[in-house]
């Protein structure tokens, strides 16, 4: 278990690993290279499967074991123990969440990730793999269905010419041949006046984004601003206009897809409020405003014209999807089986389609960095029983549900004098908030840890740094450098 | 950062081959009789899967599918020629040459009295199942007395926290939800099984609320009591005021709304509210077992 | 893990208790298994078993607390309530209450009001069995603090319990003293396994090997495991713990399994009326180790548990100093006698659970849970203590042992009945005019083994005998001449078990009895199976219906439910005990009008 906090899986693991934040780079690499320097590296696989192999031994030299400990903050022996486990097992997966991704070189850290499969040879079997954990029951499917700057549904690049025309013929309209602006480039096309208007479809940005400040800075200079969603959120109060939406899992039917790429349906099992209308309903009235009858279109009539034009959903039909509980992507034809894992022709001599490439990544600290000012690392993330910016579990009574608090180590809290319980000021460079203390025996000194639950109360994003990934578009929320003031005293920390 | 080119990624990937997965053991068949008749069953197969695919339908209580068999019901017992005392088909499996009666007098005998004993000493009121078997057998609880007579388990209803609250009055000891807690789900350990005899319980250490122990709210005990003994607060209180109605009620399956594991939840409505929700055993990705979120987190769609 | 601790914290003292024991306990055995060690620690130190000590005991251990505490909660002899620190068990069952104990009960109540209620940081209680049958009316006297004591008494007096409570040490009554031998003492030679009881010193390793002690492990490693193995099948020897399942069939079963395998000794005697056992551990407890290494070679075990009942103080002190003894010259540890033999000897105290001496209880006890019995197969053999093959002996079963090995498993079979070899250890109390363990070959019959014992006490018109225990069956005074055999008890539709015999007299009120025994199971039933949780209550209620004259419906009504309610605990309860729980009030009611208006 690699976390910078000992969170309750830390507990149950065989090891933790309570690595610096941010320096994943620096200990995948370190594994790497320790799997190189024993012999562990699966040769077969790499010499007929990857490419780029040498450039990387040679990269990776410079990560030594004592390198790794002394940026992770994680002892070398155990980082020896890692390397030799993942590469020894017969079977061995990887699995992440928002700790590697929420980073501004966060795709370098899957890189990183996907250089340790390629070296063992743990991809592309039965067990073995590279598995991002899903936060949403939708993310997945969101991408499936073209929900990206740059690619349309079944994750057909938008820049290919002959991708692209399937679509236009299909759909008889033109289609624009350049990607577009992922999250975080939009709010820099509105700080540059690009963008003037956003119409914003289940999703709460005036919270969920990083720098708060400035994010609903831009979302109030907007011209017009259009939201529609299932209840009244931060960004639809600021809203021109707001389109009451039913909630997608219990009103209205269609599908959704898991973080095992599993499609699945939901079902329609309540009339949503009145005057309250279907997503689609939504769409296809607005498109009907603007002078397009797209007709009234059922979940299953558009799901059977997305099969028609993603090869990997083609065998899915609503019926199929019913029986077997959901299928996993790829599934070509309606005798397909899904795919449990993917990449399997990898292991194919020769390798069906290209090799797959190792990725010289080099460790990079986060943007926010630790000085004098702001000495303490904060890190963001969720708890069990709340869910993102509390738009939805906020409404029920969890009876393990506390306010919100800055978590810290208890002897940090010695050191600055302040006790549970104690309300204290958390500052970075961008903003500062109020918040309880509580005492978390998985932190460890130099660490604090917040959570976006609760924005009314505690807003974190004003904290939070907008260093983005320009592969990704996503911020660095998991790494804040802040100070905490005592509310009546002096500035400790 | 990356020095790497990244690869071409505007022309989709070829198709590869189909995944591969280990081969089953296969196992060895072994023929048994069920009741007279020659059964074919392969090896391991216990007595109450060997006789569900025979088509005899065997009465069980504490047996649930994802959960170890703990054969402490007793109510699946069935008489192996050879065998003193009767054997849970639950957990006993099948041997070659095995002679299994699954419906003799004993047998029913066994079964009768399983069902008069809980009966007499347990509110099965919310146990649809349990009454079925009861009408099944023939069973006469009241053979062993009325109220002061009778020692039974009542007791006042536990509630402690907004969720669900613990009708002990209603247990019958399965020990499913000390299961669904422990290693065949949650591995949470927030209850076990305290005392001896017939005031063994459930409990929490020193019987403290729920809100004090290690509970998660998972509600998977819920999901697995079979008589009502654990509820939601919801039901509970309909149930209660005399709303809960359900020739009313529509279930629909659906998925989470929370996070990207993707359980089913079915979700229970009446009069366009929802009044709770479940998970299907047969979802196959966590095998009826939810969170919080996905158990309790419906709340809103109400409030809207 | 992930565990979850409530705010509840130990004192000093309790902390103190708890790593004394975790720190003598080193060894590679899972930590959980010092659960019940740990508690004892808290108990003793302690007076009950607080939520704070058993936080911290649960978190050294790796215990969720809810499973810490239905541990605590199940065993008698935890309390998980504050009580008094000093307690009187006072045993109330058929020896004793043959014998005075209701008198003593009635004192106790005088002197410390209502039993379970702490008077002045004193209290009593009722006890089932504590095996100090020949010495009855029998005490368990605890009592907790930083010197705590606990000491069973026999023949005991409420002043000398008044004394135990406020701490006064009495001697350890010589376990010779109460132990009567075979017959007149030109007979000595005759006996086997009490040979030395009364006899050899005790305490001294000397003594043990000038008596003998020893020769059969010289002579058992001389042989080889599978030349003591052969000899032991054999001797046809038949377990003498209650099942009589055939020894030597047990080892070679659990030989085939892979290591490590386990040697358990089930030392939880608490039939009641069963005493054997503590009168060979305490006047013969060298022989039981020299017998355990002897069986662990032989069935492949490096490491073997005692599991004694909690209420035999004595006993343990002289496991315990054998133990000791026998690792300082070289007979257990890790080279025994210079041979490459490995072998470990742990003794488990158990908490007051009947249930206990079931087993698969037991092994669950021994890993530090709740003493539920495990469903069988798989049998210990295959998958027993920690999941291992695991061998379970009880303590007089592993005593023929040296026997077998010296003389052959010929000699051996050639002393009893051609299905119950050797000679049979009886525990003889109740109205009897000497009580006490007595050695004899298989085969005697009941008529002369009390004959043996001075014939019927008490008012000297006997009633009926008590075969078997709680767990038994009556047998009717036109039944004397039943051969005291597996074989010939079952015929007279009784069960040698643990080879109790309690003759009653004519002045027993059975219906007392009866109603002592159905108490005794309710109490006792561990709770996890229906027919047994609920069936032995309801026996119970009926019994008492019955024996008030109250029936509901008829008499004839009731005592049909009771039937049915006896076949089923027979049929469909998980272990023995339930399997048990109905088969001394059946013979009984099939043998004497015991309820007015029987059809």
């Amino acid at each position: 278990m690699v976390d910078p906090r000992r969170t309750s899986s830390a507990q149950w693991a065989e090891r933790w690993l309570g690595l610096n934040v941010g320096s994943d780079i620096a200990l995948a690499n370190a594994v790497a290279r320790e799997i190189l320097a024993a012999g562990l590296q699966n040769r077969e696989f790499i010499e007929n499967a990857t490419s780029g192999f040498e450039e990387f031994r040679a990269h990776v030299q410079k990560y030594t074991l004592e390198h790794a400990e002394k940026t992770c903050g994680v002892p070398a022996e155990t980082i020896r123990e890692l390397a030799h486990g993942y590469a020894r097992a017969g079977r061995a997966q990887i699995c992440w969440t928002l700790g590697i991704t929420e980073h501004r070189n966060g795709v370098d850290n899957v890189l990183a990730l996907i250089n340790l499969a390629l070296l063992t040879g743990h991809v592309g079997r039965y067990g073995s793999g590279l598995n991002p954990l899903r936060g949403q029951n939708n993310v997945q499917g969101g991408g499936d269905m073209g929900a990206l700057p740059d690619r349309l549904p079944g994750f057909q690049h938008v820049e290919n010419d002959e991708l692209r025309g399937k679509f236009e013929r299909a759909w008889g309209v033109k289609i624009p041949a350049q990607r577009g602006w992922h999250l975080s480039g939009m709010f820099d096309a509105m700080e540059r006046g690009q963008l003037k208007a956003l119409y914003v479809i289940g999703e709460n940005p005036a919270h969920s984004e990083s720098d708060q400040h400035r994010t609903q800075k831009l979302l109030e200079g907007l011209d017009i601003l259009v939201v529609q969603d299932t209840l009244m959120t931060r960004t639809a109060e600021m809203a021109e206009v707001v389109f009451p939406a039913a909630a997608g899992w219990c009103e209205s039917d269609g599908t959704v897809t898991n973080s095992e790429r599993r499609v699945q349906r939901v079902r329609k099992a309540l009339a949503p409020p009145a005057g309250v209308r279907d997503d689609i309903e939504i769409l296809c009235a607005l498109a009907r405003a603007m002078g397009k009858d797209l007709g009234q279109p059922s979940a299953e009539e558009l799901w059977n014209e997305l099969r028609a034009l993603s090869p990997m959903h083609a065998g899915m039909s609503y019926a199929r999807l019913a029986n077997a509980q959901g299928l996993q992507w790829p599934c070509y034809d309606e005798t397909h089986p899904g795919e449990q894992y993917l990449h399997g022709r990898l292991w194919e001599r020769p390798v069906i389609g290209p090799l797959a490439p190792f990725s010289c990544v080099e460790d990079v600290p986060p943007a926010d960095a630790l000085d004098e000012e702001y000495p303490v690392r904060l890190t963001t993330g969720r708890r069990l029983d709340s869910y993102n910016t509390g738009v939805q579990s906020s409404r029920y009574a969890s009876p393990g549900r506390r306010e919100e608090t800055l978590d810290i180590s208890a002897e940090d809290g010695k050191a600055w004098g302040v006790v549970e319980g104690e309300r204290v000021r958390v500052l970075s460079r961008r903003g500062a908030v109020e918040a309880p203390v509580r005492f978390d025996a998985g932190l460890r000194a130099g660490l604090a840890f917040l959570t976006f639950h609760f924005p009314e109360q505690v807003a974190t994003n004003e904290l939070t740094v907008d260093a983005v990934d320009p592969k990704s578009g996503t911020s660095e929320f998991k790494a804040t450098a802040v100070r905490i003031e005592k509310i009546s005293g002096a500035a400790k920390g | 950062m990356s020095v790497q080119k990244a690869p071409d990624l505007k022309n989709p990937l070829p198709r590869g081959p189909l995944p591969v997965f280990p081969p089953e053991r296969m196992a060895k068949t072994i023929e048994i009789t069920l009741d007279g008749r020659k059964v074919t069953v392969a090896e391991g197969t216990t007595l109450l899967e060997a006789a569900r695919s025979a088509g005899i339908d065997t009465p069980t209580l504490c047996f649930l599918e994802t959960l170890t068999p703990v054969n402490v019901c007793r109510i699946c017992v069935v008489e192996v020629e050879g065998s003193r005392a009767l054997v849970p088909a639950c957990s006993r499996k099948a041997e070659a040459g095995m002679a299994v009666r699954t419906d003799s007098e004993r047998v029913r005998l066994s079964r009768r009295l399983v069902l008069e004993l809980l009966a007499s000493s347990v509110d099965v009121s919310t146990a649809p199942q349990i009454q079925e078997y009861m009408r099944r057998y023939g069973a006469k609880p009241e053979r062993f007395g009325a109220a002061g007579h009778a020692e039974t388990v009542a007791q006042p209803v536990k509630i402690d926290n907004e969720l669900y609250v613990r009708d002990y009055a209603k247990c019958i000891l399965c020990y499913k939800c000390v299961e669904a807690c422990g290693v065949d789900a949650q591995n949470t350990f927030a209850i076990a099984v305290a005392g001896r005899g017939f005031g063994a319980r459930i409990s929490t250490e020193y019987n403290v609320p729920l809100p004090d122990s290690a509970c998660v709210y998972c509600g998977n005990c819920i999901g697995v009591c079979p008589t009502g003994a654990l509820m939601f607060r919801s039901e509970h209180g309909m149930r209660k005021a005399g709303d809960w109605d359900e020739t009313r009620q529509t279930r629909t399956d659906t998925i989470c709304p929370y996070c990207g594991v993707g359980c089913t939840l079915t979700v229970h409505t009446q009069d366009e509210k929802i009044v709770k929700v479940t998970s299907p055993l047969e979802q196959p990705i966590t095998r009826g077992n939810l969170c919080i979120k996905g158990r309790f987190g419906w709340e809103w769609i109400n409030q809207k | 893990m992930d565990l979850h601790f409530t705010n509840a914290a130990a004192t000093p003292e309790e902390k103190a208790a708890i790593d004394a024991v975790v720190e003598r306990n080193g060894g590679e055995a899972p930590r959980r298994s010092l659960l019940l060690a740990v508690l004892h620690a808290i108990q003793n130190r302690a007076g009950w078993i607080s939520p704070g000590a058993l936080n911290y005991a649960c978190g050294l251990l790796g215990v969720p607390p809810a499973e810490g505490f239905g541990v605590a909660d199940f065993y008698a002899l935890f309390s998980t309530r504050e009580q008094a620190p000093a307690v009187a068990h006072i045993c109330d069952d058929v020896a004793c209450r043959a014998r005075g104990a209701e008198k003593l009960c009635v004192e106790m109540e005088k002197e410390h009001g209502p039993a379970g209620t702490n008077c002045d940081g004193k209290m009593w209680r009722r006890s089932p069995c504590l095996g100090m049958c020949e010495r009855a009316p029998a005490a368990f006297v605890t009592v907790a603090g930083p010197q705590a004591t606990e000491q069973a008494l026999g023949a005991a007096h409420a002043a000398d319990i008044e004394a135990a409570l406020q701490g006064k040490r009495f001697p350890a009554g010589g376990a010779g003293a109460s132990a009567p031998q075979w017959g007149q003492k030109a007979e000595q030679g005759r006996l086997k396994l009490l040979r030395r009881v009364g006899q050899t010193n005790p305490d001294s390793i000397e003594a043990f090997r000038d008596a003998g002690g020893f020769a059969a492990l010289e002579r058992a490693l001389a042989l080889g495991p599978a030349a003591v193995l052969a000899e032991v099948i054999e001797s046809k020897l038949a377990g003498r713990g209650g099942a009589a399942f055939p020894t030597g069939l047990k080892w070679k079963s659990a030989r085939e399994g892979a290591a490590p395998r386990y040697l358990v000794c089930n030392a939880d005697e608490s039939e009641p009326g069963t005493f054997k056992d503590r009168v060979l551990m305490e006047g013969d407890p060298f022989a039981l180790v020299e017998a355990m290494i002897i069986a662990g070679f032989a069935a492949g075990c490096e490491r073997g548990y005692i599991y004694l009942r909690g209420e035999y103080p004595e006993a343990r002190r002289q496991l315990e100093r054998a133990i000791r003894e026998c690792s300082k010259h070289g007979f257990l540890g890790g080279n025994i006698l210079g041979k490459s033999l490995r072998f470990e000897i742990e003794v488990c105290i158990g908490a007051g659970a009947y249930i206990c001496g079931e087993e698969t209880a037991l092994l669950n006890s021994i890993e530090g849970r709740r003493g539920e019995p495990r469903n069988k197969p798989p049998f210990p053999t295959q998958a027993g203590l920690f999941g291992r093959p695991t061998v379970i002996n009880n303590v007089e079963t592993l005593l023929n042992i040296p026997h077998i090995v010296l003389e052959g498993g010929k000699a051996f079979a050639g002393t009893g009945t051609e299905r119950s070899t050797g000679t049979k250890l009886f525990c003889l109390s109740g109205h009897v005019a000497r009580p006490g363990v007595y050695e004899a070959p298989f085969g005697i019959t009941l008529r002369e083994l009390l004959e043996m014992a001075g014939g019927i006490g008490g008012t000297g018109k006997l009633q009926a005998v008590l075969v078997g225990g709680a767990a038994g069956a009556f047998l009717a005074p036109g039944e004397l001449d039943t051969p005291l055999t597996f074989e010939g008890l079952r015929g007279a539709g009784a069960a040698l078990g643990s080879a109790v015999v309690i003759p009653l007299d004519d002045s027993v009120d059975l219906r007392d009895v009866l109603l002592g025994i159905g108490g005794f199971f309710r109490d006792e039933s561990c709770g996890q199976c229906v027919p047994c949780r609920v069936g032995t209550v309801r026996q119970e209620e009926i019994l008492r219906r019955l024996a008030a004259g109250k029936p509901m419906g008829s008499v004839a009504s009731e005592l049909a439910v009771l039937k049915e309610v006896g076949q089923v605990m027979r049929d469909a309860s998980i272990c023995g005990l339930g399997q048990t729980a109905s088969s001394a009030v059946e013979s009984a009611l099939s043998k004497f009008a015991i309820f007015k208006g029987r059809t």
